[in-house]
Order: structure tokens, then sequence, then C-alpha cells
């Protein structure tokens, strides 16, 4: 994804703008362009030969055929039509491929609508009524709390809390508010919204936050000094400067929502299907090609998302 | 990469794969050929590829001491071994893998058939593997992979199997054992006897079964066959529109809310059977005695339509030659020589040379995990942690009663390629 980069200027603009400047004065003899090329190199190395050709092999592989033990290096639209097999058949009903992306995609859009609703208010707290720098830097280092345990741990610390003899279930029990335990507080829908949201907000808070500290103070105070209430300086002027953040954040959570299958396979009891999922089922049975060509199909839906995105807000121009 | 012992022997199915860039390390050490072999102060070194089951610290810190061989264990699960095998053939002298995978590894040319000649004790080898019956002369189930139906190769470099022995043997059977439902007796209060309480109401929102697609259909159908809907001529190699029905009854349970979550490794089977959220749910042997160990009460519950079987063994690359070779017998032979087969014996596993296991165990070890009689003293796992109080009784008795009792055996359906998409429909549905 193009994007990367921005992300990377968005994320540090100091360490990527500081150093050019600097360098520029020293080698003035080179041609701009060619420093330019100089500097952009390392990470378009990296960029093609851990991203750009290993997805090419995927593309390339989604296209062959497979056996039980070997992949066939012939030409076969098989993963394909595999995947979206009874699809029209099976009409009106969604076929298995269409479920997978109607669940992904509900998940998906609750988690991005939950941890930017949260990760914006996160964010507005810590840039704008946290005065000072180290309050702000503390503060936001304790959004990584989730992220200081494995995957496999919070798996098991979930279970103690929102099981069935849980403490939420036996604390609503014993407070007789419920007679009978709420089953849907585990392996449900409900549960891998909260536990990505718990993990995912922090995608949120930073770039929206990192937006928010550059809005120039004097624009804040002169929309109060125009007469405007509060409610219309958060519209009218920080949603509208906080916008690259807003869609930054928003990338990384729908990417990762998008491709992943181990919190929801957890947190869903393995009940809920992901398109993650899928690909992780087919690679384990030694189906590569069909893997693949779920890979590509995930890459595509996620990459016109992203796309569309970047239609409402111009990351580039914002920046 | 070396867990304790317990703790692999439960995981081997789990999605650890931090041990598979090791192995690359590891790789380089097989290139060294083409010396003459001489005792030398070269280390007699064997990269051991296989599921957690039987990769204990202990057994290869007792093969070092007994043999000079130094065991590297690389630990992946079923998946990922055979993974390995295809795609990275020289990355491993010995793997030890499940019966069924061979219907994979074998076509793919990538792993040496062994010479039974060489093997000391292939005649003591229990005839389950080689005659399908119990040495009590129990017929056994031979429904899916059966390991005597793959236990052969027609020559050398044959890519068949063999109907008569052979002196190529694909896999030397080291571990296996009969799987069966867990329950929790103090939940259910009243007594199981059929598969088909998996799928009974009473139990809607506290069932589970395994997600691991071709061993999840196979308990799938053991079910189905229990209820009475269908007979299936071969549990482990259905037709279409037998996966087609299967699939049918458990979407149907699946959406009244049967299930409370399916599983896919050992800890979290224990999980969901120790904190209630499960009371009837598929499970392996030693899960089930660790949720007992925590003090909650669970029963690996016998059933009247028979086990569900698997069965694991050593290969080697076909990378291995020469003074390698040697060792790899040399470690195989040892394997089977008792100290091994104990061990796995004392997890609630069952070795493939009883005899040798036999000698290696106490006696009252060896009445109460392998007689189904009533514990003389207290049970110790080989880590010395109690498992079982003096007077406690294995669940499903005596090896005669458990392997005799097998219905079927894990298997790689000729459909798994459309069995692998309906399971994908479950998930959806």
């Amino acid at each position: 994804m193009d994007t990367s980069e921005d992300i990377l200027q968005q994320a540090s603009p100091d360490l990527v703008r500081g150093p050019d400047t600097a360098r520029r004065t020293k080698a003035a003899r080179l041609s701009p362009s060619f420093i330019s090329w100089l500097q952009a190199g390392p990470m378009m190395l990296v960029f093609l030969s851990f991203f750009l050709i290993p997805l090419v092999f995927v593309v390339i592989v989604s296209f062959w055929d497979y056996n039980e033990y070997q992949l066939l290096p012939t030409f076969s639209g098989r993963g394909y039509t595999d995947t979206f097999e009874g699809c029209i058949a099976q009409l009106p009903e969604l076929c298995t491929i269409g479920r997978t992306y109607v669940m992904t995609l509900k998940l998906c859009f609750l988690v991005w609508a939950i941890t930017l609703f949260i990760g914006f208010w996160v964010a507005y707290f810590l840039a704008f009524h946290v005065k000072s720098k180290t309050w702000q830097v503390g503060l936001s280092l304790l959004c990584t709390i989730p992220f200081w345990t494995s995957n496999v741990i919070r798996m098991i610390a979930w279970i103690p809390l929102l099981g069935r003899n849980g403490l939420v279930n036996s604390g609503l029990v014993k407070s007789g508010l419920i007679n009978h335990p709420l089953e849907w507080l585990l392996f449900s829908e409900f549960s891998v919204v909260l536990a990505l949201v718990h993990l995912f907000t922090f995608f949120m808070v930073v770039p929206i936050f990192n937006s928010m500290v550059r809005i120039d103070k004097s624009l804040i105070e002169a929309a109060y000094d125009a007469g405007a209430t509060g409610f219309q300086t958060l519209v009218n002027v920080i949603i509208p400067l906080a916008k690259p953040g807003i869609v930054i954040g928003s990338i990384f959570v729908i990417t990762i929502v998008m491709g992943d299958f181990i919190t929801i396979g957890v947190m869903g009891g393995q009940q809920i299907a992901a398109a993650g999922k899928i690909i992780e089922t087919r690679v384990n049975a030694l189906q590569f090609p069909a893997a693949a060509a779920n890979a590509v199909i995930l890459l595509v839906i996620t990459f016109l998302i992203i796309s569309m995105m970047s239609r409402i807000v111009d990351i580039k121009k914002e920046l | 990469m070396t867990e304790t012992t317990r703790k692999k022997g439960f995981s081997r199915r789990t999605l650890l794969k931090g041990t598979a860039g090791l192995a690359g390390l590891a790789a380089g050490s097989g290139a060294i050929t083409g010396f003459p072999y001489v005792m030398s102060a070269e280390p007699k070194v064997l990269r051991y590829l296989g599921t957690a089951v039987n990769e204990g610290d202990d057994i290869s810190k007792q093969c070092l001491k007994d043999t000079g061989i130094k065991i590297e264990y690389i630990t992946a699960t079923t998946d990922d071994v055979t993974k390995r095998v295809m795609t990275q053939p020289n990355s491993f002298d010995v793997l030890d893998t499940e019966y069924f995978s061979l219907k994979k590894l074998v076509p793919s040319g990538n792993i040496l058939a062994l010479d039974a000649r060489k093997i000391k004790e292939f005649g003591n080898i229990t005839p389950v593997f080689t005659k399908g019956e119990t040495p009590g002369g129990k017929k056994i189930g031979n429904q899916g992979t059966a390991p005597w139906k793959v236990l052969y190769l027609e020559g050398k470099d044959s890519k068949t199997f063999s109907k008569t022995a052979t002196e190529f043997v694909t896999l030397i059977p080291t571990v296996y054992n009969a799987d069966t439902l867990g329950i929790r007796p103090d939940l259910i209060k009243r007594p199981i006897g059929s598969w088909a309480e998996l799928l009974n109401p009473e139990f809607k929102g506290k069932a589970s079964i395994l997600n691991i697609p071709s061993i999840g259909i196979m308990d799938a159908a053991m079910v189905v066959e229990a209820t009475g809907k269908y007979k299936y001529a071969d549990k482990g190699n259905m037709t279409k529109e037998e996966i087609d029905l299967t699939m049918k009854v458990m979407i149907e349970a699946k959406k009244a809310g049967q299930f409370r979550a399916f599983w896919k490794d050992f800890n979290e089977s224990v999980n969901l059977m120790a904190s209630g959220e499960t009371v009837i749910q598929s499970m392996w042997s030693p899960a089930v005695t660790k949720v007992r160990s925590m003090g909650i009460a669970c029963t690996f519950q016998p059933l009247k339509e028979g086990y569900r079987s698997w069965a694991s063994g050593f290969c080697m690359s076909k990378g291995v030659s020469g003074a390698k070779l040697d060792w790899a017998y040399e470690f195989v032979n040892w394997f089977l020589s008792g100290y091994a087969g104990a061990y796995l014996n004392r997890q609630g596993y069952y070795s493939a040379v009883l005899s040798t296991a036999k000698a290696h165990m106490e006696p009252y070890e060896w009445a109460y995990w392998m007689e189904g009689k009533a514990a003389e003293k207290d049970i110790k796992a080989p880590d010395g942690s109690l498992l079982e109080k003096a007077g406690a009784v294995r669940d499903g008795g005596s090896y005669e009663d458990r392997m005799g009792g097998v219905a079927c055996w894990n298997a790689v359906m000729d459909e798994n390629d459309y069995m692998v998409r309906k399971w994908n429909e479950f998930i959806a549905a």
C-alpha cells in the first residue's frame, strides 16, 4: 500500500524532515532528484523485497493447481472457483464466502466505529487537557497495556471474567439483576468486538493524538474569539484538522481487523467466520493455491475500502 | 525450543510455529557428508521433527546418556510438520508424524522408509499395528487411515502401500491412543454412554468439538452414526454426499446453539472443561488428566460406539545417509527399548513395544495404566506430580478394552479438499 511512507511521515515528521534539510546543504552538488531517490531507496528496497515480490508470488500461486501433496504449476482458476462455489446456485441465500465477508465486514465496521469514538476522545483528552508533555507521553504509554501480555494469556484471562461462571456473570447474578448467567458475554460477536476494541483502540489514539497536538492553538482561540461554542469549535476546527490522523488510524484498524483470525477465533469460540480463518484452514490443509486465492480476494477488498477512505480525505494534501 | 515435557506433550497440535526458525539454522549440519565416518569427536546429532507428544526432555537426556546421540527437537503442529516435510525436506533427519499424514507424505517422495530388519524389536511391536488386533486377539475397527493399511511399502522407493508385510516400513510406531468424549460428571449427573449425547439438546450451549477439520469430521461422523441417522461405509473416507450429510447435521446443531465453542489446542480444551463452559466435548486423554489434576471431576468417557484412534511413528528424511542413517536406526532402536515407552505409558498414551516398556515400569504402574486395575499406590506423572490417588481406576479400563474398542482412525479423505471447504461453510453457518 502506498500509504506506508505517509504513515511514517505522519508518525514522526521530525525524523523524516529534519536530517533531510540538513543534508541537502552539504551535498548540494548532487542533483536533488538523485538525493530523493537515495533517501527513498532503503525503504523501497525493503518494500520491494519483503512486500511486492512475495505478493507477486501469492498472485501467481493463486492461479496454480494442486493436489494432496504438491503444487502443480499449471494455470488453474480452481482456487477462485472453489471459493465462490455455490454463490449463484444458492441465491438468494449467501454462499460461504459471502457470509464470511458479511461477518468480517460487520465486525470490522463495529470495531472501527467504537475504536474511533473512544480513540478520538482519549486523544482529545491527551492533546487538549493534559498540559505537560511528560504526562502526555506517560498516559499514551498506558494505552499499550493490552499489548503487554501474549495472545494466549489474554485468551485465558477472558474466561474467568466473562465466562458462564465468571466475575461479571456471578456479580450480576448475586446482585439480583439477572437470574441466569448471560451466555452472550463470551464466545460471541460481543466478546470478539470487545477484545478487538480493547486491543486496537491504541492504533486510533496515536495518529489522532499526533494530528491534534499539531493543531495551532491560536486557531482554537480565534474560534473562541469569534464566538463559536465548544461544539462548533470541535466540529468546524478540530475534527477537520484531525482528519489525517483519523484516516490513518482507521486504516490501521481496518487492515488489522480484516485479516485477523486469531482474536476472532479465540473470542468467538472458533464459531465465527473470518476471511483470515478461511486462509488459515486452507494453508493447514496444504491447499496453498486456494489459500493464495483467498488472500488475493482479501487484499483486493481491503484495498478497495482503503482507497475509498483516502477518497474522502486526501492524506498527502493534508499533511 | 524445548519446553518442559508435559507442556509439550499437550500442545502438539497448537499453532506454535516459533520453533521453525531454529531448524533452519540446523539445516546446514546435515550437509557434511562425503567423508568416511570414523569414531571421531564429531558429535552424534539428530534433528527430530515432530509433534510434541514424544518429545520429552527426559527422553532426549536419557538417549544422550545411553547412546551418545544428541536429539535436537523441532516441534510443530501436525499440520506444520506435514508442511515442513513437503517444503523443507532437508531441514530434519528423523521425522515423527501421524500415520494419516502418510497419504500426503509418501507420494511426495520426501521421506525414507525404514528397513524392518534393522529394527531389533520389530517382531515385538504390538499387533495393533501389524495385524489390526489387540494382543488378546480382539479385532480393531479399520475405518479411516488405520496404521496397518499404510505400514508397508512395496519397495524401497515405492510410492504404493503394500497390502502384505514387506521389509520397507513407512513409520515405526512410537505412540498412539484411543480418544473419546470428555465429560463433567459433576455437572451432567447421569451416565453418558453414546456419542449421540454430544448433540443432545440437554447440553445446549455446553458442548464442544475439535476444530481440526480432518479430526473434527470423524467425531461428527461418530455422532451421526450413533444417532442412527446414517451408517458410513468408512467414516475416514466419506463420499461427497456423506460429507454433505454429516455437515448438515452439524450445521443444524450449530445454528441451534448446541456448541459453546470449538477448540483447537490442548489448553483451550482444558480451560473450556475446567471452567464449566462446556460439560461434554471431544478431548484427549492427557487433557482429561490435566483437568482432574486441578481438582475438577472429569471423565474420559468410554462410549458404546467405540473410540477414535490415532497413531504416530518414526521415519527419516530422504536426505539422511551414511553415518547419520546408522545413528537414526540406533535412535529408533533405543526408543523402542523401553525407557521412552514407559515414559509415554505413564502419561496415558501407549507405547509400541509393550514388553520393553513393561520392564521399565513398576508393576503397580503397569497394572493401573495397562491392565485397568485399581491403583495400589498413588499414580504419578513422569515429572513426579500426582495424577491419581491410590484406588483410582483408569477411564475405559485396560489396554485390551480401550484399543479393542477402537472404531475408526484419524484419516485424510480422498475428498479432503471438498471436506475442508464444507468445514469452512460449517464455521460460517
